[in-house]
């Protein structure tokens, strides 16, 4: 793995003026109830292309419900998600993975039934043939393609580090490396926007300082990153902005800095001072 | 990859030698017939496996696929005077059919509607069998006529056992390589989650659809040559208990398993030859099979012997 050193994607910490990339999701009055109590309620806000957002929070404050209705995953129950400035709220989330949108997941969704390496090339599905016929009776065309799909998912592995699980059934992987498999199988389909919730959790220091140099890697190649997690250090560290939701509402917006100086997130994380 | 391909290959190869000096050791015709049931069933598992073992979905009804694929071969060459193979494909594309309009609307929702949808068709396929008797010969049954094609008769055990062993090995053969295949890969994955395969772009919907029309293409088939055959066909044959037969062959072969499912498939169609005692118990004798099968290996028995072989060679 290398380290990044495009300087324009590098996290501004001396408060001078970054090249804000276009609008590539917006979120307009957005909500969300489930039987009646409001998961998320009115919120907006935008993630500019190329940067690396993080969406912060306690617990219960809505961040994965968030995600999931961004991605397709719940339905809105008002307001309206743009996606490269079409309205995709509500849509089903393959179409949105064909519009280059893809996600992790807090709890892992693994393929146990497969390898690593299949898992990854589950990825590129959308690059590949993926019609019956063709299937069936093995045509050259798709062998071909096929094989270049792996050739692609070794390197992908190879990149998040998981070169040495290549052939290893997903179901006798170490937990720390079944969330890197969820980053490279994400990769594979391309995404302009890749949600990740929660990537470092469960990880010891060390594997989630290795997983924030494969966000920062992945940033750099111009991916949008939406980053939900616990680690304070991990956000601050990397977030070029920061949504600070609570109770399913905005609460703050801003840069690292901005934000850990908000007196609401203090609040909201410590409690209230009287 | 190599060793994949290598592996595929061996299989298909071993199949195809199994079926090839088979007869030489099979006495009489008596044995002959069994060879040929087994592999009827056989045809019928590896297509119901692609839907139970890999992509994760159930079927309670596919004997009630392989009933019309018989009955539309016995009644359209039988009563209407079709040519077989126009018969055969006519019954293949109205079960395609039916399996696509019930599966359309039952398997976008998630959970186990699509067993009990198909226990429904069975139920309901098994029912006209046997009440529209006009067409159908009622409970008793039906002849059918020889299939001929190019005004060739396929008759007698000795040719049906090559025809069924060649469809054998073409069924083995395109189950293996759809599953090494995107749309393979596809399958599998929603088996294992599907909110992940949604997100890096799989249509679960369309791709269940799409392997329970194939499976259920598959049965079809299989019943259209099984009745031409046979020379007999009974509403027995598309009955919940066939159903219920059929899923107890994958489950015990080996989930997941294109040969397990072979394997499964010509055990417990020997099972009952050779425990004619069990005669009237053979439903409490298959539901035992399946019961411990769940209990014991639940990943069946060609992959449990499988996992088994490595380790001996290393110790």
């Amino acid at each position: 793995m290398k380290m990044l050193a495009t300087p324009d994607l590098v996290p501004d910490t001396s408060g001078q003026v970054r090249r804000v990339g276009p609008p590539i999701l917006k979120v307009e009055h957005l909500s969300r109830e489930f039987g009646g109590v409001l998961a998320i309620g009115d919120l907006s806000f935008t993630i500019a292309a190329g940067d690396i957002h993080s969406i912060i929070g306690p617990n219960g404050a809505g961040k994965t419900t968030l995600f999931n209705l961004v991605t397709g995953v719940y339905k809105p129950s008002g307001g309206r998600v743009l996606f490269d400035g079409a309205d995709v709220s509500g849509m089903a989330p393959y179409r949105l993975a064909a519009r280059g949108m893809s996600r992790t997941f807090q709890n892992l969704q693994i393929f146990f039934n497969m390898t690593a390496l299949e898992n990854v090339m589950v990825g590129r599905h959308l690059h590949l043939d993926t019609r019956l016929l063709p299937a069936l009776f093995r045509f050259p065309s798709l062998v071909r393609k096929d094989r270049e799909a792996r050739d692609r998912a070794v390197r992908l592995m190879t990149e998040v580090g998981l070169e040495k699980y290549i052939d290893a059934d997903a179901a006798s992987m170490p937990y720390g490396a079944l969330k890197r498999l969820e980053i490279a199988r994400a990769l594979a389909s391309e995404p302009k926007l890749l949600l990740l919730d929660e990537p470092a959790a469960g990880l010891n220091a060390t594997e989630s300082r290795e997983i924030d140099e494969v966000i920062k890697t992945v940033a750099a190649t111009g991916v949008t990153i939406v980053l939900v997690e616990h680690d304070m250090k991990m956000v601050m560290g990397i977030s070029h902005r920061i949504t600070a939701l609570n109770q399913g509402r905005m609460l703050a917006e801003g840069t690292p800095q901005e934000v850990a100086a908000n007196a609401d997130v203090i609040a909201a994380y410590l409690g209230a001072a009287p | 990859m190599n060793a994949l391909l290598h592996g595929r290959l061996t299989g298909l190869l071993a199949l195809a030698a199994v079926i090839a000096v088979l007869p030489a050791f099979l006495p009489n015709n008596f044995y002959l017939d069994i060879a040929i049931l087994a592999g009827f069933n056989a045809v019928v598992c590896v297509g119901l496996n692609l839907l139970i073992g890999y992509a994760g979905q159930i079927s309670l009804g596919h004997a009630g696929f392989f009933g019309i694929g018989a009955y539309a071969s016995g009644v359209l060459v039988g009563v209407y005077g079709w040519p077989p193979a126009l018969a055969l494909l006519a019954g293949a594309v109205f079960v395609g059919l039916l399996a696509f309009l019930v599966a359309k609307p039952i398997l976008r929702l998630k959970g186990h509607y699509l067993a009990m949808a198909t226990l429904g068709i069975g139920i309901i396929v098994s029912i006209v069998l046997r009440t529209e008797s006009g067409l159908t010969g009622g409970p008793d049954g039906m002849m059918v006529e020889p299939f001929k094609i190019f005004g060739v008769e396929l008759y007698g055990e000795k040719v049906w056992y090559w025809v069924v062993g060649v469809l054998l090995v073409g069924v083995v053969w395109l189950s293996l390589n759809l599953i090494d295949s995107p749309m393979g890969r596809a399958l599998r994955a929603v088996h294992g989650s599907e909110v992940a395969s949604e997100v890096v772009g799989v249509d679960t919907a369309r791709f269940k659809v799409l392997v329970f029309v194939l499976s259920a293409v598959f049965a079809s088939v299989a019943g259209s040559l099984f009745a031409h055959y046979a020379g007999l066909i009974t509403p027995a044959k598309a009955d919940f208990f066939k159903s219920i037969e059929l899923v107890t062959m994958v489950v015990f072969g080996g989930m997941a398993s294109t040969f397990g499912a072979v394997v499964g498939a010509v055990v417990l169609t020997l099972l009952p030859q050779a425990l004619t005692v069990f005669q009237d118990y053979q439903q409490i004798v298959l539901g035992g099979i399946l019961m411990a099968t769940m209990v014991f290996m639940p990943k069946g028995l060609l992959p449990t012997l499988a996992a088994l072989l490595p380790a001996r060679r290393r110790a």
